[in-house]
């Protein structure tokens, strides 16, 4: 077997299972730099998962993805409702917002669709290879030969960087999750800054879930995102809070899950269960060598 | 015209009424003393002044205009810039990432850096724009506060206690830095509750009482003795500075007992004391005379077990009472009752401690009793800690450690925050302990706290300690307090 | 006030099935009967249902009071149901109350050691235990597939599932019934923690380092982490608990998707009883009643089961909602960009 196909193959697929976790992470890295722990980013990404799935069946892939950004910034404005208008506990609220997105989309999901059994064929983002750049050996195929999200995620992460680290917004955002009081004082409407950070994050994560329904699996089911919301967050604290972080703990993430498919291209018979568990035990596992030496925002969590 | 002037300013917190019809007037070029007892409303009223609470009513006016409404960055824009008492900086930023947050500076780093680093040498108040805030000392801390505000083109300067936390010598030197700012057309308002320093650094003074505003006038036209009876009103024969009384109780040794010890920094990176020796005696009263940051929070600590030394020998008598410096996240549970509260703080030989349970009835009792004894103004012990004044609640900490009949007494700023009468209390309470043959250690940011209570000064200086002769003065005190240079 | 998010949730319930095309009086009639309708439905679905809420529930209100976050009840509850089951395998030749005892100590040390992971993480490391439990949740969830698929998979190679426990070491049921004695473990369960909360020093310890952890360590002299991690660690061992009494009591096999999702569930219902033993067996009951309707909602009205989570999370947000509102008074809803309000002095 081509050793450079495999590995070219391998790239390519970790980068598109990447893709729906950056969009997430790079989104509730924001988020969390204000302050805000979004646990309710997995009911979100599902959310937007299947607002995608019925609008691509409706009016095709784009707006389909379109539909899911819109429906993730509005469920996490009830989170920042929630959470920050009424200063509820955030762990708590953000788990509630999970559970009624998974009732949600369910309900939904078999009202649309009818009851759960056939995948939908729905229209999809096929991958857009940038030219020239996707001829490139080994990275071209996997970095320039994506759909589109992958590309908006990649963006995502100098914008983000320039966004937080050179412009006074991108400061006054970051005070706020550092210490809010002090922010206040300076003339930071930190409530604001909060809840716009949490609906540009649940944007994300919708986005995210678009990714995985339009351009990854193709077809929507209940329960499909599979704690990608949780190891979002994980990736979050992975990459240190930093877009360039998230974006590489990301790609780490992306490459264990297509582990999967290089042991099947291989012909190893591992049991797929395996493969489930293996990005969940390495978030624990980095976790554990990250945090002591990190310090997240000061004021995160607090209401 | 004056530069700022606040007229007939009302403003209460629920049935607090913090200020009733204050009036205060700020002239160009000067330097006014806003003097008072803790809890006289001084902050509040310099709040109102820049914009970060509304008056219930009254007038503010910048510069002749009145200004209803007045939000934080319309203050800033109008050239007010307030100097708070907590550092408002944020720990993990840089000076400079500080400085920009509160001017609105834009934060292309180069540019920025520049204009910090002239800005602050321009006041005379150099500071690194790369160094990070946590790890400035106090003073530099101040300075950023400074900077910050000038960097906000502030021309009024509301500067909330801002010597409480300095030692004498860079007391000087910050009066002398807005005696710089003021002869450069600007104006500052000094927020204080000692009289000395208003007479020391200021031309005119106010003097707020309970909310109202009792005196006003030039420095000059005034004394010591009239402005202490306008703070205190009736009860300024009591005087605060007493001499204290050493016991002459014997006893079987000292009852602390420290040699060569070492302590790790509370909460932070390095060793915070060294080679540390200090012996008490039953019924002194020994005071740590030291500016933040000197290793006195890790002495007191370490003597009341709360944090283990590196190394050396620790003997200390038990039971120790600690009173520790923040009453409402170290000392009392808030969300408790105050029954709940004593208990938290008892040791396991109290009565109503039976091996692994228990007994509340006997808790409650006991609690009802303490309140009744220690005069606390409390609803009874069954209400939640928050709801009691953070002057009976000190008094609750106080008066519950002390009930453990202790051998020895840790206290760390016992009386900060508290109005004349809750103070007075607490130094009588600790008087009393000494006197019953306990040893009694405290530190106090107030020297004259520590010149009036203590029997024997000691004074900790980056992380060692020196005994300080008997009958040193303040200024002596003061010196060997700074690191020399 | 928790009478008052319930029957909000249902209202929110009711509006949405409409909106969405369902015949919203039919489906809250089905709920009704699928709970209440009927004695078998009381006892062998409400209840039934309710005692794994509960037992978790308690479990989690144990954490919460101690100030640790364990969001990980439905991993810990499908390790429990993993030693149980292969335990209940193993002791078909002794005598009942033994093979009972067995399977449930198995049950209750497997999920300890669940959780014992973020425990080692939060006391090491400083890992926030919200993140650690969570992960593990999937974790054991294809531990236990793998397992029903592979090792403890039925003795005809057929079906993802294991073999039938051990006659002797499944709990009696109520007989006409399949109430099993998990109840009264439940309901003793409530018991014997209200005693801790209230009269023992350990639990006053525990609650004043969940409200004070900095002055229970400094005027209480408790440690608080380790104080937390006793109670996170208790938590997961109760979790296990629940995991074991559903497969010795219940379905008296591993499969998939044995838990519904109670671990989550039990979040709600530890809240919504305010942390208070009894307050979580009433809350238990009524998820347990909620839970058991949707499944007849399902087969009567043709309403997705999975709808009966929106109306647990109305719960939990009004619940929410309504504890903000009383801490931080009027400023609750309308407070975005509000400075402090307390008096600076």
């Amino acid at each position: 077997m081509d050793a450079m196909a495999v590995v070219e193959g391998f790239l390519a697929a970790a980068v598109r299972v990447a893709t729906p976790l950056l969009l997430a992470a790079s989104g509730e890295a924001v988020a969390q730099r204000s302050g805000v722990m979004n646990l309710g980013l997995e009911g979100v990404m599902l959310t937007g998962a299947l607002a995608a799935a019925l609008g691509a069946a409706a009016w095709g892939p784009w707006t389909g993805a379109g539909v899911a950004v819109v429906a993730g910034m509005l469920l996490a404005g009830v989170f920042a409702l929630v959470a920050i208008g009424a200063r509820a506990d955030q762990v708590i609220a953000g788990t509630a917002i999970t559970l009624a997105a998974v009732g949600l989309t369910g309900t939904i999901y078999r009202q649309a669709f009818g009851a759960a059994g056939a995948g939908l064929d729905l229209p999809t983002l096929s991958p857009l290879a940038v030219p020239g750049l996707s001829q490139l050996p080994v990275l071209g195929p996997a970095f320039f030969g994506q759909p589109a999200p992958t590309y908006i995620g990649l963006l995502a992460v100098p914008v983000i960087w320039w966004f937080l680290f050179r412009t006074r917004a991108g400061l006054a955002l970051r005070a706020t999750g550092e210490a809010a009081a002090v922010a206040r004082a300076s003339g930071v409407r930190t409530g604001l800054v909060r809840a716009a950070a949490t609906v540009v994050g649940g944007g994300f994560a919708g986005l995210a879930g678009a990714t995985l329904v339009l351009a990854q699996v193709g077809t929507f089911a209940e329960r499909m995102t599979a704690g990608r919301g949780y190891v979002a967050i994980a990736i979050v604290v992975l990459g240190r809070w930093h877009p360039v972080g998230v974006a590489l703990a990301s790609l780490g993430f992306g490459a264990a899950m297509a582990l999967q498919f290089l042991f099947q291209t291989l012909g190893l018979n591992v049991p797929y269960q395996l493969f489930l568990m293996l990005p969940y035990a390495l978030a624990l596992l980095a976790l554990a060598g990250v945090v002591g030496r990190v310090r997240a925002p000061a004021d995160l969590g607090k209401p | 015209m004056p530069a700022l002037e606040l007229r007939g300013i009302h403003r209460r917190f629920g049935s607090v009424h913090a200020l009733r019809g204050a009036d205060f007037t700020l002239l160009p070029g000067e330097v006014h003393a806003l003097l008072g007892e803790n809890g006289a409303g001084k902050t509040t009223l310099m709040h109102i002044a820049a914009g970060l609470l509304q008056p219930d009513e009254g007038v503010v006016l910048v510069g002749g205009v009145p200004r209803p409404g007045l939000s934080p960055r319309a203050a800033r824009r109008l050239g007010i810039g307030m100097v708070h008492q907590h550092f408002t900086s944020v720990p993990a930023f840089t000076v400079a990432e500080n400085v920009a947050l509160t001017a609105g500076w834009p934060v292309a780093p180069d540019a920025l850096r520049r204009r910090v680093r002239e800005t602050s040498e321009r006041a005379g108040l150099p500071l690194d724009p790369d160094a990070r805030v946590e790890h400035l000392s106090v003073a530099l801390r101040q300075r950023l506060e400074i900077v910050k505000a000038l960097a906000a083109e502030a021309r009024i300067l509301l500067l909330d206690e801002p010597t409480a936390l300095l030692a004498p010598a860079e007391v000087g030197d910050l009066l002398r830095v807005i005696r710089r700012f003021t002869s450069q057309g600007g104006s500052a308002v000094l927020i204080t509750h000692k009289l000395d320093e208003a007479l020391a650094a200021a031309d005119r003074v106010t003097v707020l009482r309970r909310g109202r505003v009792v005196l006003t006038g030039s420095v000059a036209d005034t004394t010591a003795g009239e402005l202490a009876v306008a703070m205190i009103g009736e009860r300024a024969g009591e005087e605060r500075v007493e001499a204290p009384t050493p016991s002459a109780r014997g006893g079987a040794g000292p009852l602390v007992r420290l040699e060569g010890v070492d302590v790790a920094r509370d909460g932070g990176l390095g060793i915070a004391l060294r080679a540390a020796s200090l012996t008490v005696a039953a019924g002194e009263i020994v005071g740590i005379a030291a500016v933040e940051g000197n290793g006195q929070r890790e002495l007191l600590r370490a003597i009341a077990g709360r944090i283990h030394p590196l190394r050396g020998l620790r003997q200390v008598s038990e039971p120790v009472a600690f009173v520790p410096e923040d009453r409402t996240t170290e000392g009392l549970i808030p969300a408790m009752t105050l029954t709940e509260n004593v208990v938290l703080g008892s040791s396991a030989s109290e009565p109503w401690i039976r091996g692994r349970t228990v007994d509340w009835r006997a808790a409650e009792a006991r609690t009802a009793a303490l309140l009744e004894e220690l005069e606390i103004s409390a609803p009874g012990p069954s209400v939640p800690a928050a709801s009691l004044s953070g002057g009976n609640q000190q008094r609750v900490v106080v008066g519950r450690e002390l009930a453990k009949r202790p051998s020895v007494v840790v206290a760390e700023n016992p009386t900060r925050g508290l109005d004349i009468r809750a103070e007075a209390t607490i130094h009588a309470w600790l008087r009393r302990a000494a006197s019953d043959g306990a040893a009694v250690v405290f530190h106090s940011s107030d020297l004259d706290e520590v010149l009036a209570l203590a029997t024997r000064i000691v004074v900790a200086r980056r992380g060692t300690l020196i005994d300080a002769p008997p009958g040193a003065t303040r200024d002596e005190l003061g010196a060997l307090m700074l690191a020399s240079g | 006030m928790g009478a008052a998010a319930l029957l909000a949730g249902l209202v929110v319930l009711a509006a949405g099935l409409e909106l969405a095309g369902y015949d919203s009086g039919a489906a809250l009639g089905a709920l009704w009967s699928g709970a209440f309708g009927s004695w078998y439905a009381l006892t062998s679905a409400t209840l039934v249902r309710a005692v794994p809420l509960i037992i978790i529930g308690l479990g989690l209100a144990l954490a919460f009071r101690g100030g640790a976050f364990n969001i990980g009840g439905e991993g810990q509850f499908y390790a429990g149901a993993i030693a149980a089951t292969w335990i209940g395998l193993s002791v078909g030749g002794l005598p009942s109350p033994v093979a009972v005892a067995a399977v449930l100590s198995g049950a209750v040390l497997a999920g300890g050691l669940w959780v014992a992971i973020p425990v080692l993480l939060r006391v090491r490391f400083g890992v926030l235990e919200v993140i650690s439990t969570l992960l593990l949740n999937f974790v054991a969830e294809a531990l236990t597939s793998l397992l029903v698929q592979g090792p403890l998979q039925e003795s005809q190679r057929i079906y993802p599932q294991s073999d039938p426990i051990a006659e002797s070491a499944r709990l009696p049921l109520l007989p006409g019934t399949r109430l099993h004695a998990g109840l009264l473990l439940a309901l003793v369960g409530a018991v014997l923690l209200h005693r801790v909360f209230t009269r023992t020093l350990w639990g006053f310890r525990l609650r004043a380092v969940g409200l004070g952890p900095r002055a229970a360590e400094i005027a209480g002299r408790i440690d608080s982490r380790w104080m937390a991690a006793l109670a996170l660690a208790l938590s997961g061992a109760i979790a296990g608990l629940a995991g074991g009494v559903e497969v010795a009591g219940v379905s008296y096999a591993l499969f998939q998707n044995l838990s519904p999702g109670y671990g989550f569930t039990a979040i709600a219902v530890a809240l919504l009883g305010r942390l208070h033993p009894f307050g979580v067996v009433v809350a238990g009951l009524l998820f347990g009643a909620l839970e058991a309707g949707a499944g007849a909602m399902q087969r009567e009205a043709d309403v997705p089961a999975v709808a009966v989570y929106v109306v647990e999370a109305v719960v939990i947000l009004a619940v929410l909602l309504a504890e903000a509102a009383r801490r931080h008074g009027a400023a609750t809803l309308a407070s975005l960009a509000s400075v402090t309000r307390r008096a600076p002095g």
